[in-house]
């Protein structure tokens, strides 16, 4: 690392690793629920196991986020973090919020919209807590001595994702338009805003593993960026189909979310040929892998796999059953989750200064995560086609159809354990590190 | 090729352009399609008391409404044509849990007074009557299990 500051980004990712845990045990409630096997319903009923899933996935991605922007953001602005103590008391103010709506949880205080549960209460704490992050990180831009395309498309991501919380906190009567404007946050954040993140750490990246020019990165950064918002801002159309939007939404969201692939191919063919180009090979491995790793498993799971079902005329189908499931899996774990353990692979060594670059645990952590989630969205897939043939189709009973495909989440508990195991020998890989100290400095 | 810049006036133009048609769009929704549908007339209270209900408990956390949700338990769009008003009071009134008996799978046993139930059912009443474009369609087949 160049700045002491920098060392904080290591709490941030700490916290990450540690609700990223705990998501994984609720999921593992809710897998065995599917299969019948609801033991846990008086404690944690299956409503409660979900919330708890979606919230820390979103969390924990949020801390990876804020982590690597307060990594980045001093070696690209080449200045000290703006007030170290504001980003240890946001840091904290934001888990005690996050474990606090976690409890909240268990004891049926929340607000059921699906994604959004923070309890009303929280929300404002949320709101504050990102507009202090949100100050620091613009204060250390400004006072620093560069302002790069790299720290500006990532904070302009950060920014936007703060602003487009706000349309979910309103409350309509109806149904119709509340659905409406949480998709202006759930939707132009995951296929918006945050692609915005995910492209500039990217692009960071890329600049420090492959050796590549800067001017050349952040030139097709830019196009990335670009193509996504030309396709996923219209592309929230498809969250609108059948909601009681009017019908024009039919084709204008299936258009727009038709291209929205293109944003993810440009970033994984960028990805890919930026590695070729590179002279200077990094001898970081394990960062390499989850970096190029995110670039094309955001593209199938993304990409490919919610272009699968973006169709109107397909999607009235698949609407609301397990297809979401194995799309959604894949997209969040490429996209956002590899690419903020890419970041986590490449800061650890430069913080810590033990250089733990291509080990048996980092590869092993890498391959049988990949793998596992891999299975788990056929095992996904396989489920959810199912579900849509019998009980769309062929007009079987709900319940009838969820009993005759409890076998395929045999399959996916299966996968999801060596998915576990992968996460399990990354974390400890990230402990082998042991802790940040200012011994690992070093100057350009 | 490509500049630095014309890339950015790509990114810079393109986003203002659609976030412009976007939200565009959206106030035509809002305030010329859906603020005018008949069925935005009919939230009556009891409608609202429901939905307060509905969030408050997450019932998403389990079920769909128009088709958003999770995927555990029935889509409700159309629950009271499906099972009839009784049938749906009945169980959100129940003690025990739905289920206990008949599969692996439970649904919280809530428990509802008459009144708060009788707002969940007008609420799935008014549900039922949203203009979805064809949403849920209707299965093509219809089968019968043998025995």
């Amino acid at each position: 690392m160049k700045f002491k500051t920098q060392k904080i980004a290591y709490w941030f990712f700490l916290s990450a690793l540690g609700l990223l845990a705990l998501q994984i045990i609720y999921g593992f409630i809710m897998g065995f629920a599917h299969m019948g096997m609801d033991g846990l319903h008086d404690f944690i009923p299956f409503n409660t196991a979900r919330a708890v899933h979606t919230n820390l996935l979103v969390f924990w991605l949020l801390l990876g986020f804020m982590g690597s922007a307060y990594y980045i953001i001093p070696e690209e602005s080449q200045n000290e973090l703006y007030s170290p103590k504001l980003a240890y008391i946001q840091l904290i103010s934001f888990l005690a919020v996050g474990v606090t709506a976690i409890i909240a949880y268990h004891f049926n205080w929340w607000e059921g919209r699906k994604f959004l549960e923070i309890p009303r209460p929280l929300d404002y704490l949320v709101v504050v807590n990102v507009l202090a992050f949100l100050f620091n990180i613009l204060m250390t831009l400004f006072k620093g001595k560069k302002q790069t395309t790299t720290a500006l498309v990532l904070t302009m991501g950060l920014l936007f994702a703060a602003l487009l919380y706000l349309p979910g906190m309103i409350w309509f009567d109806s149904q119709t338009l509340d659905s409406f404007y949480r998709w202006y946050v759930v939707h132009l954040w995951v296929e918006g805003v945050w692609e915005l993140i995910m492209g500039g750490i990217l692009a960071f990246l890329l600049i420090k593993i492959t050796g590549v020019d800067r001017e050349v990165i952040e030139k097709w950064l830019y196009v990335i960026v670009g193509l996504t918002f030309l396709s996923g801002i219209l592309g929230t159309g498809h969250h609108y189909y059948y909601i009681g939007a009017p019908s024009y939404w039919l084709w204008i969201g299936g258009i727009f979310s038709a291209l929205e692939p293109l944003a993810f191919l440009a970033m994984a063919l960028f990805a890919l040929n930026m590695y070729r180009k590179g002279e200077k090979k990094h001898p970081n491995k394990a960062a390499l892998n989850w970096t190029l790793g995110a670039a094309i498993t955001s593209f199938v799971g993304a990409g490919l796999l919610g272009a699968a079902h973006t169709l109107p005329n397909v999607n009235l189908y698949t609407h609301g059953t397990l297809v979401t499931a194995m799309h959604g899996h894949m997209a969040f774990w490429g996209a956002y989750a590899m690419i903020v353990l890419a970041i986590i692979a490449y800061a650890m060594p430069n913080l810590t200064g033990r250089k733990l670059y291509d080990n048996n645990l980092s590869r092993y952590a890498f391959w049988l995560s990949n793998v596992g989630m891999l299975g788990m969205t056929v095992a996904f897939g396989v489920a959810g086609v199912a579900q849509v043939y019998m009980e769309r189709i062929l007009g079987v009973d709900f319940m009838e159809t969820q009993k005759e495909i409890e076998p395929h989440f045999l399959v996916l508990i299966l996968c999801a354990t060596g998915f576990t195991t992968g996460v399990t020998l990354y974390i400890i890989n990230f402990f082998n590190h042991g802790k940040p100290t200012d011994e690992a400095l070093v100057s350009e | 090729m490509l500049t630095k810049s014309q890339a950015k006036l790509f990114f810079l133009a393109g986003t203002i352009i659609f976030s412009v048609l976007f939200l565009g769009l959206s106030y035509d929704t809002h305030v010329n399609h859906v603020a005018n549908q008949p069925y935005e007339k009919t939230i009556t209270p009891a409608v609202i008391a429901g939905k307060h209900l509905w969030e408050g408990n997450n019932c998403m956390g389990c079920h769909t409404i128009f088709g958003e949700g999770a995927y555990y338990a029935p889509e409700l769009t159309k629950v009271i044509e499906r099972r009839g008003e009784g049938y749906v009071k009945g169980l959100l009134m129940s003690p025990t849990p739905w289920g206990e008996h008949t599969s692996g799978r439970k649904m919280v046993a809530y428990g509802f007074s008459e009144e708060d139930a009788q707002y969940l059912v007008e609420y799935f009443k008014w549900i039922g009557t949203v203009d979805l474009n064809g949403f849920p369609a209707k299965p093509k087949y219809k089968i019968e299990k043998n025995n």
